[in-house]
Order: C-alpha cells, then sequence, then structure tokens
C-alpha cells in the first residue's frame, strides 16, 4: 500500500490520515506476529482446485467454425494481406512486394511531409533506410502491415467509443471497467482461446494486439473531452450551438493533442506486442526476436528491437507532428509542392516495380550484423563490470524490502489482509475505495490462487512505487522543458516499444532468475507512459497561471509543487494508474525470468492445457488486483480533492 | 520556402541521376514457378526449440529439393500447433515430448491427430550441475548428498533453502513431489524459460557460482557447455504413475511425429516423409549447433548436414 499513500501524500499532507494508516499498518504487524502461517491458502505450482479443473473442462466447449468468428478473421485476415502483398511479401505472381523498399521510403516519407512537415519527412526517409540497412526491411514491413492493420481497427472503433465515454458519465464508468480488464488481462491468457476462435495466424495476431492497443485512445479520448473547460462549452451552448456542433467546433479541435497523445500510445502498444504475437506465429520482427532468444543471441534480438524502436520514433514523430499541425487550408504555394511532390512519389513507385535495386533491399552495407556484435559487446561488457554490484543491489532490496513486504502479505491469514486492506481502502478512498476492494479480494479468494496473488501482488507495489516516483520526477522535467523532452522522447520510446524478451537476457545476466529481474524488466516497460501522460498534464497547465506564480516571486520548486503538480492533478492520477497497469501487464513477462507467482500460472495455461484453467484464473487474478489497486487509488485521489476543498465543475475522477 | 523548394529540386535531380543508372529489372530472369503439383503445399509446425528447428529445417529441407513440395513454416508452441491439426493449419509435429494429455485430447477423443511413430530421438529429463561444481564437488552427482551441500544453492529466492531451479512452463516436471517425496531441503524456483535457465546454467560456470537445476538432453546447448546430470533414484516401470508420490528419476523418453489426420489421408508424398524421418541426437545436435553457435540459416544448416548424409535421407525417400 506504500505506493498509495506515497502518491497523496506528494498532493497533500493530511496528519490524521497519515496516523490511521500506520496504526493499521502496526496492528497489522502484530497480528501477523502472532498469525503467520495459518489460513494462507498456498498452493502448489502443478496443483490445482475444482474450480480450475472445471475452467479446463469448458475450454474444449467453445471453440472456431462458428460464421461470426469465421466472417472476422476473413475480414482481418485480408486486410493485413492486402497490405503484406502491398509492402512486405511477393505477391501477385511478382517476386517482390507491389511496392518496393524506394516506394515505401518515398509514400512515407510524402506521407509525413503532407500530414506533419519536413524534419519528420526527414526522420521517416532516414529511419526507414535504416532498418533496411540492418538488413530486416521485409521482417520490418511484415510487422508495419499487422501493425498498421491493428492500429486502424483500434481507432476506427476507439475514437468513438472515446468521445461516447467523454460525453457520458454511465458510459464512461462501464467502459473504465472493460478497459481495465483489456489492458491488465495478460496478453498470454487470451492468446490461445483466441487461437481457438481465429485460428493461427495474422488474423488472431492482429486481434490479440488490437484487445490490447485499443484502450489507450479510449482513455486518453475520453480523459480530453472530459478536461475540456466547462466555461468554453458554456460558452458554446450559449451561442447556440447543437451538441454535434458543439463537439466539432470546441471539445475536439481543443482536445486534439490528448487524442493524438492517445493514439501514440496505441501505436507503441501495438509494436509493443508485436513479439507476443509472434507466439502465433504473427509474421515480422517478432519472429526474429525469439529465434534469437532460443540461442541467447542477444546482439540478433537487439537489432531486430532496434528495428521496431525505429519504427515507433517514426511511427511517433509522424503523429505528433500531425497532431500539432492547426487545421487550416492549405496555401496555393503548398498544394502545387504538395503535388510536386506526389509526382515524385510516383516516379519512385514506378522505380521500385520495375527494377530489382528499387524493390529488394541491397544486402551489401550490413548494418545488421555489425550492429549485432557491437550490442553483444556491450552487453558483456556489462555484465563483466556490474556483475557483481547488480547482485548485490537485488539481494539488499530483496531482503530489505521484498522479502518483507511479500511475507506480510503471503503469510498473513487471508482474512486479516482482506481486512487490513479493506481497511486501508476505508481510510484513504472512503466507500468508494473500500466497496470494490473487498469485492476484488473476496473474488481473488474465489480463483484459487491467494497466495501467487500476494506474490505478485508485493512485487507489483515495489515496481509501482519506483515507476510514480520516476515517472513524476522525469515527467515534470521534461513537460517543463523542451529541449530535454527531445532528448528524453526517444529513450522513453525504446523503453516502451523495445520487446522485454530483448533485454531480458541481459537483466538475467544481471540479477539472476529472481522476482528483482521482474521489477526491474516491468520498471522499464511502465516509467515511460507515466512519464509522458505527467509531461502531458504540466505542458497543459495554462501558462498565465505559471507565469502569475512567477511574477510573485515563487521559486522554481514553489511553481511545481503548488501549481503545475496540483493543477496537473488529474494527469497525474491517470499517470499512476497506466503505470500500474503497465507494471501488472508486465506480470507473466516476469514469470518468464523467474518471477513466478502469477506470471508464471498464467505462461503455465498458455502451455500446458491441463493448466489451463489455472492459469485463465491467474489472468483473472491479475485483472481483479489491477482494478482493486485502481479504484483504490482513484478514489483516493477524488478523497484528496474534497479535503482541499477544490470545487471543479466535474464529477468524474 | 525558397529553400524548401531547392532542396526538392535537388533531391528530385538526384532521383533523375539515379535512374540513369537502371539495373536489373524486377522478373526478368524469372522462369516459371515449380509448382509441385503432386505435393502442394506442407505445413509444418516449428515449436520453440533449436533442437526442433533442426529437425524442422531437414524435414523441410528434403520436402522442398527432394520432393517438391511448398513447406510453409509456422513458428507455434506446442499446444498452439496441436490445436492447428484440427483446423488443418498444421500437418506435423516432428518432435513431441510425450505430451499425454494432447494425446488424449486430439488423437483419442477429437480423431484429428495421428502418432506415426518416434523420431529416433531419445529424450532425456534430469537434474544438472554445471561442469567446474561436478568437478569441484564430484559427491553432489549422487542425490543422497544433496542435502548436506542445500545451503550452497542458496539464493534470494529460496526462502533459506535451497534452490532447484526448474524451466519453462511446458516443459514435463516431477520436482515439487520429489522434493517432498525424497525429503530434500529445497525449493523449487521457477525460472520459466529455457532462456532463464541456460542463462543461469552459462553464469554458474563462468563466475563459478552452484546451480542446480532441470535441464534435458538433446539440447543445443551441451555443445557449448557439458552439464552433468544427478543421479536420482533409478526410473522402474511405473514409480512415476502417481503424480504426488514420485520419488525416482524421469524415464528415458522415445520422442515422436505426430501429423494431422487429414495429412495422413491426402497420399502426399511429405507424409511419407514424415513417416520414414528418424535421426540421433548426435545427427540433430550436429545441426543444432550449425543453427545456434555457426549461425547458419536454419536452410544452409540442412543443406550442409543432407549433403554429408545423403544414405540416411535417400532411405527416409523410399530409394
Amino acid at each position: 500500500m506504500a505506493s498509495i499513500t506515497g502518491s497523496i501524500e506528494l498532493i497533500v499532507r493530511k496528519p490524521r490520515k497519515v496516523v490511521l494508516v500506520g496504526g493499521l499498518l502496526v496492528v497489522w504487524l502484530a497480528l501477523w506476529f502472532v498469525l503467520r502461517g495459518v489460513h494462507t491458502l498456498t498452493l502448489g505450482g502443478q496443483d490445482t482446485t475444482p474450480f480450475h479443473r472445471w475452467l479446463t473442462e469448458q475450454a474444449g466447449v467453445v471453440g472456431s467454425g462458428n460464421a461470426i468468428s469465421d466472417g472476422i478473421r476473413v475480414v482481418v485476415d485480408q486486410l493485413v494481406v492486402l497490405l503484406q502483398s502491398l509492402i512486405a511479401q511477393p505477391s501477385y505472381g511478382r517476386p517482390v512486394p507491389v511496392v518496393g523498399w524506394l516506394g515505401v521510403v518515398a509514400l512515407s516519407a510524402f506521407l509525413a511531409w503532407a500530414f506533419g512537415n519536413w524534419k519528420v519527412a526527414l526522420l521517416t526517409a532516414a529511419g526507414l533506410t535504416f532498418i533496411g540497412l540492418q538488413g530486416l526491411w521485409q521482417e520490418s514491413m511484415d510487422t508495419l502491415s499487422l501493425t498498421i492493420a491493428a492500429v486502424v481497427l483500434a481507432l476506427l472503433a476507439g475514437i468513438p467509443l472515446g468521445i461516447w465515454a467523454g460525453l457520458s458519465d454511465r458510459f464512461f464508468k462501464v467502459a473504465t471497467l472493460v478497459l481495465d480488464l483489456m489492458q491488465t488481462l495478460p496478453t498470454f491468457v487470451y492468446l490461445a482461446p483466441l487461437t481457438l476462435f481465429f485460428a493461427i495466424g495474422p488474423a488472431a495476431a492482429t486481434i490479440a494486439t488490437l484487445i490490447y492497443a485499443a484502450p489507450p485512445v479510449v482513455r486518453l479520448t475520453a480523459h480530453a473531452i472530459r478536461s475540456v473547460p466547462a466555461e468554453s462549452v458554456e460558452a458554446a451552448r450559449s451561442l447556440g450551438s447543437t451538441r454535434g456542433q458543439t463537439l466539432a467546433k470546441v471539445l475536439l479541435p481543443m482536445s486534439r493533442s490528448t487524442v493524438v497523445v492517445g493514439i501514440n500510445q496505441t501505436i507503441m502498444a501495438a509494436l509493443s506486442m508485436v513479439t507476443v504475437a509472434a507466439l502465433i506465429d504473427a509474421p515480422g520482427l517478432g519472429q526474429t526476436v525469439l529465434k534469437a532468444l532460443q540461442t541467447l543471441d542477444v546482439g540478433v534480438a537487439f537489432n531486430a528491437g532496434l528495428a521496431i524502436v525505429v519504427l515507433a520514433i517514426v511511427l511517433d514523430r509522424v503523429t505528433t507532428a500531425a497532431g500539432d499541425r492547426p487545421w487550416r487550408v492549405a496555401s496555393l504555394r503548398r498544394k502545387i509542392l504538395l503535388g510536386a511532390g506526389a509526382l515524385g512519389v510516383l516516379v519512385a513507385i514506378w522505380f521500385s516495380r520495375t527494377y530489382l535495386w528499387a524493390a529488394e533491399f541491397p544486402t551489401d552495407v550490413n548494418l545488421g550484423s555489425r550492429i549485432a556484435v557491437a550490442a553483444a559487446d556491450v552487453t558483456a561488457w556489462v555484465q563483466d563490470v556490474f556483475g557483481g554490484f547488480t547482485y548485490g543491489v537485488r539481494d539488499a532490496v530483496t531482503f530489505g524490502v521484498l522479502n518483507p513486504l511479500q511475507a506480510l502479505l503471503t503469510e498473513s491469514p487471508w482474512w486479516l489482509v482482506t481486512a487490513a486492506v479493506v481497511a486501508l481502502a476505508m481510510v484513504l478512498g472512503g466507500w468508494r475505495a473500500a466497496l470494490p476492494a473487498t469485492a476484488c479480494l473476496l473474488l481473488l479468494v474465489g480463483t484459487g490462487v491467494w497466495h501467487d496473488a500476494m506474490v505478485t501482488l508485493a512485487s507489483t507495489l515495489l515496481a509501482t512505487v519506483v515507476v510514480v516516483a520516476v515517472g513524476i520526477v522525469l515527467g515534470v522535467w521534461t513537460g517543463r522543458n523542451q529541449r530535454v523532452d527531445n532528448w528524453v522522447r526517444p529513450v522513453l520510446d525504446a523503453g516502451q516499444t523495445m520487446p522485454p524478451f530483448v533485454y531480458l537476457v541481459p537483466f538475467l545476466a544481471l540479477f539472476g532468475t529472481s522476482r528483482f529481474t521482474a521489477i526491474a524488466a516491468a520498471v522499464v516497460f511502465a516509467v515511460p507512459v507515466t512519464t509522458k501522460i505527467v509531461a502531458d498534464g504540466i505542458r497543459a497547465v495554462p501558462v498565465a497561471t505559471v507565469e502569475a506564480a512567477n511574477s510573485v516571486g515563487s521559486s522554481t520548486w514553489q511553481v511545481i509543487s503548488k501549481v503545475q503538480l496540483p493543477v496537473a492533478r488529474r494527469a497525474i492520477t491517470l499517470a499512476v494508474n497506466q503505470g500500474l497497469i503497465y507494471v501488472l501487464s508486465m506480470v507473466v513477462v516476469g514469470g518468464l525470468v523467474g518471477a513466478g507467482a502469477l506470471g508464471y500460472d498464467v505462461a503455465a495455461g498458455f502451455a500446458q492445457s491441463e493448466l489451463y484453467g489455472k492459469g485463465l484464473a491467474a489472468g483473472l487474478a491479475i485483472v481483479l488486483l489491477g482494478v482493486m489497486l485502481d479504484r483504490i487509488t482513484q478514489a483516493a485521489a477524488r478523497r484528496t480533492r474534497k479535503f482541499r476543498g477544490t470545487v471543479r465543475g466535474d464529477n468524474l475522477w | 520556402m525558397t529553400n524548401k523548394l531547392r532542396s526538392v529540386g535537388v533531391l528530385s535531380a538526384l532521383a533523375l541521376a539515379l535512374t540513369a543508372c537502371g539495373g536489373a529489372k524486377v522478373g526478368e530472369a524469372e522462369k516459371p514457378a515449380d509448382g509441385g503439383k503432386e505435393c502442394g503445399t506442407f505445413n509444418l509446425a516449428v515449436n520453440p526449440w533449436v533442437g526442433y528447428e533442426a529437425n524442422a529445417a531437414v524435414v523441410a529441407y528434403v520436402a522442398t529439393k527432394d520432393l517438391g513440395c511448398t513447406v510453409t513454416k509456422k513458428n507455434l508452441k506446442e499446444e498452439i500447433s496441436w490445436q492447428g491439426f484440427g483446423t488443418g493449419e498444421v500437418d506435423a509435429v516432428l518432435e513431441n515430448w510425450g505430451h499425454e494429455d494432447l494425446k488424449k485430447k486430439y488423437v483419442e477423443q477429437q480423431k484429428v491427430a495421428v502418432v506415426v511413430g518416434p523420431s529416433g530421438n531419445k529424450g532425456v529429463i534430469g537434474w544438472y550441475l554445471p561442469p567446474w561444481l561436478a568437478a569441484e564437488k564430484p559427491e553432489l552427482k549422487d542425490w543422497n548428498n544433496l542435502n548436506k551441500f542445500a545451503s550452497l544453492f542458496k539464493t534470494s529466492e529460496s526462502g533459506g533453502k535451497g534452490q532447484l531451479l526448474d524451466g519453462d512452463p511446458s516443459f514435463v516436471t516431477n520436482d515439487e513431489a520429489l522434493v517432498k517425496n525424497l525429503r530434500l531441503d529445497y525449493k523449487v524456483v521457477y525460472a520459466g524459460s529455457e532462456t532463464a535457465l541456460i542463462q543461469a546454467f552459462r553464469d554458474a560456470e563462468k563466475n563459478k557460482k552452484p546451480v542446480i537445476g532441470y535441464f534435458y538432453e538433446p539440447q543445443w546447448f551441451f555443445n557449448e557447455l557439458k552439464l552433468v546430470k544427478v543421479d536420482l533414484p533409478a526410473y522402474k516401470t511405473g514409480c512415476d504413475a502417481d503424480p504426488a508420490k514420485v520419488a525416482c528419476d524421469y524415464p528415458a523418453y522415445d520422442l515422436d511425429k505426430i501429423v494431422s489426420k487429414k495429412f495422413a489421408d491426402s497420399g502426399s508424398p511429405a507424409y511419407d516423409l514424415v513417416k520414414n524421418f528418424s535421426w540421433t541426437n548426435d545427427d540433430q545436435n550436429v545441426v543444432a549447433k550449425y543453427i545456434a553457435e555457426d549461425k547458419m540459416t536454419p536452410d544452409a544448416a540442412a543443406e550442409k548436414w543432407v549433403n554429408e548424409n545423403r544414405s540416411k535421407v535417400d532411405a527416409w525417400l523410399g530409394k
């Protein structure tokens, strides 16, 4: 619970509450000392409960072959195959795709220029060429096809849903629940069932990616619409605008930059799913990474991971630039330039269809193998130099923080944990936190994986505290300073999209197979999203407000703590929430490097049919943990505001 | 703006200059694709370990070159591959590690899969030590001495006991029962993946750390490190009948091949190839080494091995 109290204290110091929480913890510790070891609901790694076996039996009942799932599969498959034959795979009787590399580079750069600016056009051309030089052109185009398909579908569904959630409170509540489910349910959990419905291959992979990637755009669209100042909406209304006009002329334009952040996050999430989707034969870079992993070839895995990151950076910059570009009619000169550019693109595409050198990326410059060797060397060097030290850090954190926390959670009787957490939730967030917490905890008992859930909870809390601390510091820094943002952003993009499988091997060498390794991986994965949302919130603080504070002689620290952070409070709540959810979504990957518990159960359910039900139950447990923590943080944040007496025209968070 | 115009001009001039070079045209040297009418498409599941990939590489190579099949390799985990038998997406699995549960479901109940006999590879599962440790403390090779050295294997994850490292969740394991029934002062810690397991052994050998863990043969990693197997109480038929009471070593597995019913009935020459395919652990390790250590593509590795072992391949083809 440390994470929750920590983040709340940052916003408001309410001594009475701290005393209450402290008292509760002391009572819990005392009871733990007396009662530890009883009613802990431990379950062995290979053991199952009747509920798990029942779930396993149900697995065979559902399945493919019905008209709806077949229809969806065919449509999605066609979309992916169409994109693949355009840019990735030999198609229509030709030994090369319809558009060769030159055509793709020219077209992408042109689009980047038309929707963004010439800087991102240059970046696009450079990025794609670099991928070609890495020797990964075809794999990257396969990945791009799949990503485009998933993102297009996600946006088609997500933006309207987001607008709806922005306008309707009731739908917002339902949507939040479903989105939590979509984001926290480990991909491994639905990967296997998805193949039952949609068979193995691109369609199932696209749908898996879609499920994982759609929530950010829905959430951020809703968040953006809700953040539009009530005064603006009222002004529009008083001038006689209809609902539709208000939406089109006020709400959407004013929320555009945040919606773009959402689109951004959706693209990043889609790219980060690429390696996981490779487990059900998704084509592209994910295959390269997984193959390299089988032989622990860090270099090759890094090379492919880097290609994913480059794709991510290009897509990120182009969407950001497109978001920043004001909506206006192009000037005549620009129209002429655009026309000329389009002509150039057509010429390039014609070349790439006609000449081999423009169709298949030349292989003489093998940058890829050089990158692989360098990455392997650097990794080896880091391991040699820091090897002993990192083991020390791991042991210090594990014995000093993680083990005691885990002992408290796992060795207490389940009813004591439940009572303590509910009481904490009550103090921090009132009934709105205590009721969902009670429901989630009781359901957790029902899943039969209580003990594993508590182990996972301990790691998750520790990881989230670190994520929130780092994310707020970095977010404030980048939010206040554009130049820092320019430098930090690529690193954040890398952290979010570099497949965790790539850095797992070096992390394994540094920290061994342990829960700490999993925590480190989760932190790398979750810090970027937290940072980006905090930075976005800080940037959204009206310049006038900051200047007013500056003019009365506030120090930088005062501006941050008294003005920017409180005003950006809602963004920070969202950032904490997303950080938490990203940590939870990494739990399964953690299970692959020795974190055990729920992550291992889920992976086992994916791999072994007799453990299918247990895996499903464990996936459910991860979701329950997510919902519980989310409700407590949200309610606590709402509570905090009430104490501060802030009156803002919203009742959303 | 004029600057931009100029750069566009320069770029187009460059493009024009490039056009003058020309080059080979697409489709110039293209011969009509070899349809392979007899065989058609052969969907081969590739499960995620290098040994399996070696099997798949060789079978795919022979099917393509000698039988004219169009081979589609599908990279899938075991369980998912078996699902593919029913939907027609997978024709064959070349290395099955005794998945009795899957056989029951797909062969007996759904009748969509057929067992077509051993691949010739012998699977060995057990507990292994890094070579340096086995050399320094040879008595560890006998399970009776494991408790004496339990404190050696303590880690941050093992809660004061010795750590027995287990692998990927899809692996067949009795280790929790073994630890309990042999009264060992150890805790099974799940590394969670083959990668983590290999990294642990590699690190243990390099930095002389004590590790004991689950491992198996055939496996490409043995080319790098000759792990030493710990002798558990010998396996006798039936001693592992009750999973909760197991107190004996793992049996030797005859790895076998599974195909889809549809494929078996299709009369495809690829089916006969899969049926006849059989080779030794050493054969597999050689090809696995080509792939894993010499970084050859699976195709190149298969080509090399096939050229060196033509007689074995001919036997599969019934020549």
